[in-house]
């Protein structure tokens, strides 16, 4: 899955288009990530798009909005579930999870 | 407790022009937004405005977006980040986050510039990973740069649709289709010319049936419509992996609601915004708005609108002259007056005229009232 890179790498008007320079870590998976892109947009560049299951049905939800208004794209980040990763920026060593349901709190190791 | 004469809720296109007229007037205003930048929605527009010269008609929205930053910056004027702002009282006391926690702001005059959100369809698969915003798929390529998958079907033939779809093209997507439900493309002809060029096919009286996909969008199964009715038996079947919904914008006025605005219903700008003057004031005297909060419009016509309720305001407070606020605003109102010019932008005027009325009525009604009482 992390293979995949769905960045844009030529484009004819942008010309600030940026590579990799860090990383993050989806479950034990370590993704390329741009310092200061928000971390949806990360998973998205490895083709990842399931960011949590509902808490009823387990049903998949992924990014819908894109700018932090719709919630669909909470996940656990860093042990702290309910994190909009649409609108929260990438550091490096961040550890990313797929929320099940509400998510639940976890001390860092 | 923070204190400020002009408090303006939104950094987006509306909201900087609005805190640049009010500084150019001498009121120093406090700009909060929620997000972690400047500029609204301007720097994901990556195509050429129109208008007049005068409108940098031409010129490419992240562009006017740079510019609007750099002179914010020269008029030193204070941009917080990261307020979203959860409670607003009739006294205009506003109430919100901030990086340091709680807050609350006392304000003389407010502008709100809170912009739209985008409106969506239920359907069968719609909350399946794959299926987003037209906005969201925007943000994606334009900001950040990632592709939000390689085959694209867009629903919605306005200019949100048309505009997206093209840059989806541009950022190395395919488009599969662009579905309309009504019989004609509704956006301007230029935009969806540059996709039939493309080879990019239109499905008008179509809509989405379901999208199908277990973890994610596999495909979209079309439907074609009669007079915006199912036809049983028609379901055409594409494959793609993302599903853009590009189905108009509805404004974000529950600030607007919390501080006491009466509301009007004008379906021509996206629904229920709240009723206001030429001068952008609402009914509540201390609150103005700007941008689509006001009725969902353009980027060039919300900055005018953000210009001309920041010049208000600061008349309001004292800083200008009757006189000087007149000229002031009737530039802007020309400025504004050429921008809802044409086919689409008459009906835009039009529609901004029945705000206005219904205001004045408004108004009238109350002052009887109040005579009466």
């Amino acid at each position: 899955m992390s293979d995949m890179d769905r960045r844009v790498h030529a484009h004819p008007i942008l010309d600030d288009l940026r590579e990799p320079d860090t990383y993050i870590w989806y479950h034990d998976t370590k993704i390329p990530a741009v310092t200061g892109e928000p971390v949806a947009a990360a998973l998205m560049a490895s083709g990842i798009r399931v960011m949590r299951h509902t808490v009823k049905t387990g049903q998949p939800r992924g990014i819908f909005c894109g700018i932090g208004r719709c919630n669909d794209c909470k996940m656990v980040v860093d042990g702290v579930p309910n994190v909009r990763t649409c609108v929260t920026p990438v550091r490096e060593g961040m550890r990313v999870e797929t929320q099940q349901g509400l998510g639940a709190w976890r001390d860092e190791a | 407790m923070k204190t400020t004469d002009l408090l303006i809720v939104g950094a987006g296109p509306a909201g900087l022009s609005a805190a640049l007229a009010a500084a150019q007037a001498g009121v120093r205003a406090l700009v909060i937004d929620e997000n972690q930048r400047p500029g609204g929605q301007l720097f994901k527009q990556i195509h050429k405005f129109f208008g007049s010269g005068v409108h940098k008609a031409g010129t490419r929205g992240f562009r006017i977006g740079e510019q609007l930053l750099k002179e914010t910056l020269e008029q030193n004027v204070e941009v917080q980040l990261g307020y979203p702002v959860y409670g607003l009282f009739p006294d205009g006391r506003a109430v919100c986050g901030s990086p340091e926690g709680a807050q609350e702001i006392r304000a003389k005059k407010i502008i709100l510039a809170t912009g739209a959100n985008e409106n969506n369809l239920c359907f069968e698969g719609s909350t399946l990973p794959g299926v987003m915003t037209a906005g969201a798929a925007q943000t994606m390529i334009n900001l950040h740069h990632v592709l939000p998958g390689q085959r694209v079907v867009m629903i919605g033939s306005g200019n949100v649709g048309l505009i997206v779809a093209y840059q989806l093209l541009q950022a190395g997507a395919q488009v599969a289709a662009v579905v309309e439900a009504a019989p004609a493309i509704g956006g301007y002809g230029v935009h969806a010319g540059k996709l039939r060029r493309a080879g990019v096919p239109f499905y008008v009286s179509h809509t989405v049936h379901r999208a199908i996909g277990t973890d994610s969008v596999e495909g979209v199964e079309l439907v074609k419509l009669d007079n915006f009715r199912k036809v049983d038996g028609t379901q055409l079947e594409i494959p793609c992996d993302t599903v853009c919904m590009a189905v108009g914008l509805t404004p974000m006025v529950e600030l607007a609601r919390l501080a006491g605005c009466e509301m009007t219903e004008i379906p021509a700008l996206g629904g229920v915004v709240p009723m206001h003057d030429e001068n952008m004031r609402t009914t509540n005297p201390d609150v103005y708005i700007a941008g689509d909060i006001s009725g969902v419009e353009e980027a060039s016509t919300a900055m005018e609108e953000g210009r001309l309720a920041g010049t208000a305001a600061a008349e309001a407070l004292g800083a200008l002259d009757a006189e000087t606020a007149a000229r002031l605003k009737d530039e802007i109102r020309r400025r504004m007056a050429l921008l809802r010019s044409g086919e689409f932008g008459a009906k835009r005027q039009a529609a901004k005229e029945t705000i206005v009325r219904r205001c004045e009525a408004f108004e009238a009604g109350r002052q009887e009232e109040g005579e009466r009482a």
